[in-house]
C-alpha cells in the first residue's frame, strides 16, 4: 500500500471487480486500512463520477457531451446509444454487458462526436456506426 | 545504428487510433514483409501530429510526404508505388481547396505554426527515451544540474516571462521563487494534467506525444525549488497518456535521469503518477492537492497558497503540462530565445485546440499575440463553405466568446481578458451562424452546475439559479427582467465564489450577453431563436447542421 492513496486503491478495487463497482464491505475495509471513517471514504467514492457503488456492466460506454461534440450533432449519437442499449444514463443493460455513462469531455474534439468504451476511443461517429461497434465489443473482437 | 532508406511516421495519438490508425499500421507491416522491405523501411509510431480530423495520418521521410485518412486497404498502393517506385500516392495527399500538397512543409496548416511545446510531437516515438535524447532531450536538465544554481534556473525562467499555460497566466518563475524561499524538510512539484475543459486536448497530446519533455520540465522545477518528489495528476479519461507516462517514467529511471543522484550530482528526484476519477474541479490546484491526498476534490481556501502550504502541508509548485514542456527549451536556449516569440507581456507560444465549425480542426501552436483570424482562416482554413464565422469560444466553461468584429484581436492574456474572456488552457471552439449563443451559454452552465463541488453557496446555488433563468429564456418564457437578474447574479458569483471554477462559471453567460444581447432579447421579446436551435414554447426546431468539407 506504500505510496498509494485511497483513490488509487478504489481504482484498483473497481478495476478488478467484474461488475465494475466498489462494494460497501470493501469501502469499510479500505477505511480501516487508512484509519479513516467509512462515512468519509464513502464521501470520497461518491464525489468522483468514475466510481460506482452499484454493480455495473462488463463494459462502460462513455459518450462525450462536450460542446464540440454537441456542435457535431453528438446528441444523435446519444439518442442512438440509448436506443440500441435500451437504457438511460447510469443504467445497465439487462444482459449486464454495458453501462451507459456521459463524459464532460473525452478530449477528442477533432473527431467529434466521440465515444469511449472501456479504454478504447471511437470518433467521427455516425448513427449507423453504433450498432456495429457495440456488436464488436459484445463479441470481444475489439 | 541501423540505417533505413525510408522512415514512415504513423500517428499513434488517441484520435488517430480512434479513427482507425491501428488497422492501417498492421496492414502496412504486412505489405512491407511481403515485399521484403522490413530492413529498408522503418515504421515509427509517433504521438499526435496535430491535424487529427484528417487522421489516421502518416508522414514519410526523407521527403516529408504527408498522407491523410489512410485505410488498411491503402497500404498496398503506398508500398508498391511510393516505397518501391518512389511515386507518392496522389489521392492520399493533403487536399485543400482542390489543391494537393505533397509535403508537410507546404501545407499551410503546418507551415504557419511555430512549434516549441510540440517540438517533438509527431516526430519521435514517445515510448522510446532514446528518440527524445537524440532530439536533445535531457540536455537542459544536465545543464541546470551541472552548470546552474537553483537561483540561476529561477532567474532564467523569470527572465523568459513564461506564464502558466493552464489558464490564469501567473508568472512561472515567480511561483518557483516563492516556493524556493520557503524553509521546509520536503517540497513537491505537481504537474496538473487534469485537463477537464471541454474542447481542450493539448495536454493529452503532449503527454501522449512527448511525455519526457514534461518529466524533464518537472525535474528542472524540482531542482529549482528544492523538491525531491513530483506527482503527475492525470485524468482517468486519458488511458493512453497514462500508459505512455508510465513507460516514460520507467525508462527515465532506468537511464538514471530520474531517481537518486541524477548526473552524479546531489540532486535526487522521483515522479509518481496519480489518477483522477472524473471531477472537473480537480483541475483547480487546491482541489487537485486534496485529490492527490486521496480526499474529496474540494478546493481549499487561499491563502495559504500551495507554494507555502500545499501537498501534505508542504510547499508545492503546481504547473500545467504545457508550461512544464516549455521549461527545457528555455533552460537550453535561454530566456532571450523564448522572448523572440510572442509579445512583451505574453512571451512564447501557445497551443490551441481548434475545434467546432472550422475546416481543419486540430492542435495549433502559434506565438502568443497571433490574431484570431490567422488561426481560424490561415491555419484552420476558415469555416465550412456557405457558412459565416459567428464567434470563437476560448477558455471553455470558464471563458467567453470573441465575436467576428474582434477577429483581428491578438490572442494574448491581457487582450482576451479585456474582451471579457480568458486564455484558459487553450480550447478554441469556432461557431458559425447555426449556433445559438444563449444555447451555448446554457450548455456551459449545465456543465458547471454538474461539476460544482457544492462546497460554497455562490457556486452551488448561484449557477443553478442562473441555469433556471436561461432555461426559462430558451423555452420562450423569459421576461426582460430576467436578463438583468442573470447579469447581477453572474457578477455576484464572480466576486464571491471560493475557487476558480465558481469565479469563472458566469463568464460564458456574461460574455454572450455582452456581445449578443440582441439574441437574448429575440428569445425574450419575439419568442424566437434566431439560429433556430432552441425549442421555443414546445415548438420543435430542426437544427441546421453544417457538415465540414475538409481536405
Amino acid at each position: 500500500m506504500k505510496g498509494k492513496s485511497q483513490i488509487d486503491i478504489l481504482h484498483e478495487i473497481q478495476e478488478s471487480n467484474p461488475e465494475n463497482y466498489v462494494p460497501e464491505n470493501l469501502v469499510k475495509k479500505v477505511a480501516d486500512t487508512f484509519k479513516t471513517s467509512p462515512a468519509k471514504l464513502y464521501g470520497v467514492v461518491t464525489f468522483y463520477t468514475m466510481f460506482s457503488t452499484k454493480p455495473r456492466g462488463k463494459h462502460i460506454v462513455r459518450v462525450c457531451r462536450s460542446l464540440s461534440c454537441h456542435l457535431a450533432d453528438g446528441e444523435k449519437i446519444v439518442k442512438k446509444l440509448k436506443e440500441e442499449l435500451g437504457v438511460d444514463f447510469g443504467e445497465t443493460t439487462e444482459d449486464k454487458e454495458f453501462t451507459l455513462e456521459e463524459s464532460s469531455c473525452l478530449g477528442m474534439c477533432s473527431i467529434a462526436p466521440s465515444v469511449m468504451i472501456d479504454d478504447v476511443p471511437f470518433g467521427n461517429l455516425k448513427e449507423e456506426d453504433i450498432p456495429v461497434i457495440l456488436k464488436k465489443v459484445r463479441e470481444g473482437v475489439l | 545504428m541501423k540505417i533505413y532508406r525510408i522512415h514512415a511516421l504513423v500517428c499513434a495519438g488517441a484520435q488517430c487510433i480512434a479513427a482507425g490508425g491501428n488497422g492501417f499500421e498492421d496492414a502496412l507491416k504486412e505489405e512491407l514483409k511481403k515485399h521484403d522491405l522490413v530492413e529498408e523501411v522503418n515504421i515509427v509510431e509517433t504521438g499526435c501530429m496535430g491535424s487529427c480530423q484528417l487522421g489516421p495520418l502518416m508522414v514519410v521521410y526523407p521527403e516529408g510526404v504527408i498522407y491523410t485518412k489512410v485505410r488498411p486497404e491503402d497500404a498496398k498502393e503506398i508500398v508498391e508505388e511510393h516505397f518501391l517506385k518512389g511515386r507518392p500516392v496522389k489521392r492520399l495527399l493533403w487536399k485543400q481547396e482542390e489543391k494537393r500538397f505533397p509535403t508537410l512543409s507546404e501545407v499551410p496548416f503546418f507551415a504557419k505554426q511555430t512549434k516549441i511545446v510540440l517540438r517533438n510531437c509527431g516526430l519521435i516515438n514517445p515510448e522510446d527515451i532514446n528518440e527524445y535524447i537524440a532530439q536533445g532531450g535531457y540536455e537542459a536538465l544536465a545543464k541546470a544540474l551541472t552548470e546552474m544554481t537553483s537561483e540561476d534556473v529561477i532567474k532564467v525562467i523569470k527572465d523568459s516571462g513564461l506564464r502558466g499555460r493552464g489558464g490564469a497566466g501567473f508568472p512561472t518563475g515567480q511561483k518557483w521563487e516563492f516556493a524556493y524561499k520557503q524553509q521546509s524538510d520536503a517540497k513537491y512539484i505537481i504537474c496538473n494534467a487534469d485537463e477537464g475543459d471541454p474542447g481542450a486536448y493539448m495536454d493529452r497530446s503532449i503527454l501522449e506525444g512527448d511525455p519526457h519533455s514534461v518529466l524533464e520540465g518537472m525535474a528542472i522545477a524540482g531542482y529549482a525549488i528544492g523538491a525531491q518528489k513530483g506527482y503527475i495528476y492525470v485524468r482517468a479519461e486519458y488511458p493512453l497518456a497514462v500508459k505512455r507516462l508510465e513507460i516514460a517514467i520507467k525508462q527515465a529511471k532506468a537511464a538514471g535521469l530520474l531517481g537518486k543522484n541524477i548526473f552524479g550530482t546531489n540532486f535526487s528526484f522521483d515522479i509518481e503518477l496519480r489518477m483522477g476519477a472524473g471531477a472537473f474541479v480537480c483541475g483547480e490546484e487546491t482541489a487537485l492537492i486534496n485529490s492527490i491526498e486521496g480526499k474529496r476534490g474540494e478546493p481549499r481556501k487561499k491563502p495559504p497558497f500551495p507554494a507555502q502550504k500545499g501537498l501534505f502541508g508542504k510547499p508545492t509548485v503546481i504547473n500545467n503540462v504545457e508550461t512544464l514542456a516549455d521549461v527545457p527549451v528555455i533552460i537550453e536556449k535561454g530566456a532571450q530565445f523564448f522572448r523572440k516569440f510572442g509579445t512583451e507581456k505574453s512571451p512564447g507560444t501557445k497551443v490551441f485546440a481548434l475545434a467546432g465549425k472550422v475546416n481543419i480542426t486540430g492542435l495549433v501552436e502559434v506565438p502568443l499575440g497571433t490574431p484570431l483570424r490567422t488561426i481560424v482562416f490561415d491555419i484552420g482554413g476558415g469555416v465550412p463553405e456557405g457558412h459565416t464565422f459567428k464567434a470563437a469560444l476560448t477558455g471553455g466553461p470558464s471563458g467567453g466568446v470573441i465575436p467576428a468584429e474582434h477577429l483581428d484581436a491578438p490572442m494574448d492574456y491581457e487582450n482576451l481578458t479585456q474582451l471579457g474572456t480568458i486564455m484558459g488552457s487553450g480550447g478554441l471552439i469556432i461557431m458559425d451562424e447555426t449556433s445559438c449563443m444563449v444555447d451555448i451559454a446554457k450548455f456551459f452552465l449545465k456543465f458547471t452546475v454538474d461539476e460544482s463541488c457544492g462546497k460554497c453557496t455562490p457556486c452551488r446555488e448561484g449557477t443553478r439559479q442562473m441555469l433556471n433563468i436561461l432555461e426559462k429564456i430558451t423555452s420562450g418564457n423569459g421576461v426582460m427582467e430576467d436578463l438583468d437578474r442573470v447579469e447581477k447574479l453572474g457578477n455576484l458569483i464572480k466576486l464571491t465564489a471560493l475557487c476558480g471554477l465558481g469565479q469563472t462559471a458566469p463568464n460564458p453567460v456574461l460574455s454572450t450577453i455582452r456581445y449578443f444581447r440582441d439574441e437574448y432579447i429575440a428569445h425574450i421579446k419575439d419568442k424566437k431563436c434566431p439560429a433556430n436551435v432552441c425549442s421555443m414554447r414546445g415548438a420543435k426546431n430542426e437544427r441546421k447542421v453544417a457538415n465540414r468539407h475538409p481536405a
